[in-house]
This record gives C-alpha cells, structure tokens and sequence, in this order.
C-alpha cells in the first residue's frame, strides 16, 4: 500500500464532513485526552440512558486518519449499550476504513478516539458502579490499545 | 580551487545515506535536518577508528591507549572552542545535547540562586527545553516565568522584556539564537546589550544557529551557550555547553561521580578543576571525537559558504512555495532574518496527512509541533509541517517537494 492510497475518498470526506463533530453540553460523562508525539487532541462526551449510549460527539484536532477514524467510531458506538461498547476494539474501526495495515507512527492517529472513549466509559462506569474489577479491566484494555 | 557550487554539488558523495532510495525506490530527499542531520564517512570513520585503534578511559590509565584516547578527547574540545571562538577551553562542557545543557544551568546555577519572587524571561519560540527546565526550577522557588512574545511575523516583541527588565527581578533571560519552527535568527545584539545594562544574565540555545552560520561566543557577549553535534553532521548524544568563566566558578556541581572530584573522604569532596567539574563520569568519548570530525569537515567549507548556500535555498524555496496555491508559510519573508527552516500549512489539510504523502514520495518533512507547544498556541494551529535545509541539500530536491505538494493537493481535492 503506498502511502497515498491511504488516503482514499471516504477518509478524505470524514476528514472534511466529520460526522457526530461538537458537543454535548449536557453530557453525562466527558473526556479528554491528547497523543503527546504529534499533538492530536480528542474530546468526546457521552449522553447515557438505561445503560445505553444515546448520543455521541467527539470534537478537537487531528489529522485527516484522526477525523475520520473517530467519526466512524461514533457512528460505531451511538446506540450501543454499555457492555458492547466495551467490546469495541482497534479492528473494527481500522477495518471500516480500510486501515488494517496503517504503518505503526500513525495507530495512534487511528485509535486516539477509541482510547479516549473507553476512558470516558470507565469515567463513567467509575462513577456509577462499584464492581472495581469491572474499571481496572477497562483500564486495562484502554492502556494497551497501542 | 573549485567553486564553491561545485563544492556544494561534490560533497553530496561523502554522505553514504544520500544515495539510498525509500518507498519504492523513491531517491531519499531528507529535508528535515532542523531535526537532525545526515553524517558524513569522515564522521562516520572517525567513530570507527577510535574504537578500531585508540579505545580506552581517559584521563586515568598511563599505557599508551589511555594517553592517546585522551589526547582525540581533548582536541576534540579545542577544536570546538576554535570553532565558534571560545577563548577558554575550560569553560568548554561537554553533556549530552543542549537539553541537557539548558537542564544542568537550571539546576547548577538556578537552585543555589533562585530565590522566591526572581523572573527568568524565556520567550514564545522557545523548544521545549528551554522553557520545561525552567519551569521545573520556578516552580520548585516560588519564582516567575515570563515569555518575550512573538509578533505576527515571527519577531521577538523586544518592548516585553524592557518591561520585565523594569521590574529590576530578572535573573536570566533565555532565549534560541534562531528558531527551530521558524527560523527568525534572534536580534541577540539588542537582547543582550539590553540584559547587560542591568547586570542581568542570558542563555543562547544555540543548537539551530551554530550548524548553519559563524557564531562568535566572545562578541556574542552572553554568559551561558548551549549547542549540539547531531544538528552540524555530528553524531547524537553530545553537545556542548559553554559558561563564562567568572559564573561557572559559583555554579555547584550537576552529577556526582567520577572525574568530577579532587578528593573524596566519608562526608565530603572537593571538585575537580574546570571544567571537569562538570563532566561526572566516563564521557561520551568516540561521539566526541566524531563531533570534532564533523567540526573538521565544516571548518573545511567554512560556515560563510553554509550560510550563502542556505540563503539561496531558502529564497528558492520560499519562491517556489509562495507558488503553491492555498499553502502558508509562517514567520518572516526577510532572508536575512531567518534561517533555512520552513514551516508551512496547506489550506486545511493536517500537516500528518501531508508529511505521509510527500514521504510516499521519497520527501522525509517534519510534521507536528517540533516540541514548540507554545509557538503552536501563539499560532494558534495544532501543528505545522516543516522543510529544513543543509549543505546537501539542492534546488532539485525543492522541485521534489513541490511536486509532491501537488500529489496531497490532488488527494485532498484542493
């Protein structure tokens, strides 16, 4: 795959039209967090009811792999109760957009949403449940996605 | 003798990376040397032979191997200090890279006289090794940190350090001699004949200047001097660090350990002579003696020559890049006033997405926020793609670049 290829239309149309893009002012969990090595920056708020993600959005900047992965991932995410959520993993945002062989120096462009994601689940879940385990294994998980 | 074009086209060879191709064969076009630099085979070579021929601890042993290892050591510092002027090879460091220079001033000057209520001015291009290291040292005394800002074309606003300068707080004032994002070359004249009318001490992170023009550190005038040999075609971690004589005397040591000492006893020590004093343990001695190689090779152009090459790169390619439609280029068109270092923004494509594309192309840019975080803020952008330039380098390999703007053009649709 040569390194434009990667760049095919629908990363370049997420990157230009994200979708779930802004705010939820009356979100019930937010996060935030930033990949050190280039400066990507993802906000994501969540709205929950009945253990469901009931909407979604993401906003901050990113490269044109960052947008588009984290729009997908919101797209992924929005309707999903609380356990699928957590089963989300690295490949099935990175097959959705053709991205199963990105080179290692941009994962982290792909996968800094999903990250910041499960730590607002484990924000959230930290604050609503009392099963410790339950947070340390999202801990976990959110750690070792890259 | 040759011209000095031919000089520039011939010198090419001595660097065996330059011939290499990536990404499918692409010939390598590396322009990202504000980063760090290609070596040479005589730097290359130079390592090698100290560790084929004269390998051993300096400053110890009395068999032949230990005499001449410290004999390439310290010519090595002579040649460095002839290089950029230093009158006094004693107040010659060598440390690990211009971090770790900025980070023992902060530590071996600023601790013992840092006190509640100081100011250390730093400014808003800084890299951040020269403002982390101070704010850790602020912080720690309860003092202050002031940034010089930056005007819209990438100009140190000099009113803002008169105006902490009145406070009559001011410690230090810490500043690049050229930016790493920009390439604006600082107006040290009027900074430090401004700090010098109060008795007040500077710092020159020298690390993007020394490699790419003549740098005198006695009619500079500054009192501290920080530079690295892996931006000039010396190898990575070694640098120098230079302080003026009478500062250097009141400064505490950095790291304890060997070769720093005069004696040791149970509960206490007596240091070693400048500027051993502050080179604890056993040194970096082969990249030294590389550092010195690259101090040789460069000597041979003659950093007048660099400067002339870079200049006309950099107008070329600030020419051809003005061409570029929907790319911004940041910081100041005056030539004189600037280095080779370019950083751009192409309309509103990520400087990530962009440096990968040209990479498919064989173009190695920098892309992100070159450790300046502050300038980014000042920006007001996330991050910026950059292009810099050395000896090398060559108006063909700008044409390469733009060709490839053209290929993130057609993907991004601009």
């Amino acid at each position: 795959m040569s390194n434009a290829d990667i760049y095919h239309e629908m990363i370049v149309d997420y990157s230009r039209n994200p979708v779930n893009y802004g705010k939820i002012e009356d979100h019930d969990v937010t996060f935030h967090d930033s990949n050190p090595l280039c400066g990507d920056s993802i906000d994501i708020d969540l709205k929950i009811a009945d253990n469901k993600v009931t909407d979604i959005k993401f906003h901050g900047k990113g490269c044109a792999i960052c947008m588009a992965c984290s729009s997908v991932l919101t797209e992924i995410t929005k309707g999903k109760n609380l356990e699928e959520v957590r089963k989300i993993e690295k490949n099935d945002i990175l097959s959705e957009l053709g991205l199963e062989h990105l080179q290692a120096v941009r994962i982290k462009c792909a996968l800094l949403s999903l990250k910041v994601l499960k730590s607002a689940l484990y924000t959230y879940l930290a604050d609503h449940l009392d099963d410790s385990q339950d947070i340390d294994k999202l801990k976990e998980d959110a750690a070792s996605l890259y | 003798m040759q011209s000095t074009q031919s000089l520039f086209e011939n010198l090419r060879k001595d660097f065996p990376i330059l011939q290499r191709t990536v990404r499918d064969n692409k010939p390598l076009v590396y322009l990202d040397n504000a980063s760090t630099t290609q070596k040479p085979n005589q730097v290359i070579d130079s390592i090698s032979n100290y560790y084929q021929n004269h390998n051993a601890n300096i400053h110890r042993a009395v068999y032949a191997l230990a005499e001449e290892s410290t004999e390439v050591y310290e010519a090595a510092r002579d040649k460095i200090a002839n290089f950029i002027n230093i009158k006094n090879r004693q107040e010659l460091i060598f440390v690990r890279g211009t971090t770790e220079a900025i980070n023992l001033v902060a530590y071996a000057w600023g601790r013992p006289f840092i006190k509640e209520g100081d100011i250390i001015v730093t400014t808003e291009y800084e890299h951040h090794s020269n403002i982390v290291p101070w704010q850790l040292l602020t912080q720690e005394k309860g003092a202050k940190l002031e940034y010089i800002g930056m005007d819209d074309n990438g100009e140190l606003i000099l009113d803002d350090l008169d105006k902490y300068l009145a406070t009559g707080k001011v410690k230090l004032v810490t500043f690049s001699l050229m930016s790493n994002v920009l390439g604006t070359i600082s107006d040290v004249e009027k900074i430090i004949e401004k700090c010098k009318a109060v008795g007040v001490l500077t710092l020159i992170d020298g690390a993007q200047a020394v490699p790419h023009m003549k740098v005198d550190i006695e009619k500079l005038g500054c009192d501290f001097f920080a530079f690295s040999g892996h931006k000039m075609l010396g190898p990575t971690g070694i640098g120098v660090l230079w302080v003026r004589k009478s500062v250097l005397e009141t400064m505490s040591p950095f790291h304890g350990g060997g070769d720093m000492i005069r004696e040791v006893h149970k509960y206490e020590t007596t240091w070693n002579d400048l500027p051993y004093k502050f080179e604890a343990g056993t040194p970096n001695i082969a990249d030294v003696v590389g550092f010195g190689a690259a101090i040789d090779y460069l000597t041979k152009i003659g950093m007048d020559n660099v400067r002339a090459h870079e200049i006309e790169l950099t107008k070329y390619a600030l020419e051809k890049l003005s061409e570029v439609k929907g790319l911004h280029i940041y910081g100041t068109k005056d030539i004189s006033k600037r280095g080779g270092v370019i950083s751009f923004n192409f309309a509103d494509v990520h400087p990530h997405d962009v440096a990968q594309i040209v990479d498919g192309e064989g173009v190695a840019i920098r892309s992100g926020h070159h450790c300046a975080q502050v300038l980014m803020e000042r920006l007001n952008v996330a991050a910026t793609s950059r292009a810099s330039f050395y000896i090398y380098n060559t108006k063909e390999e700008i044409d390469v670049l733009i060709n490839s703007l053209n290929k993130v053009a057609k993907v991004f649709k601009l």
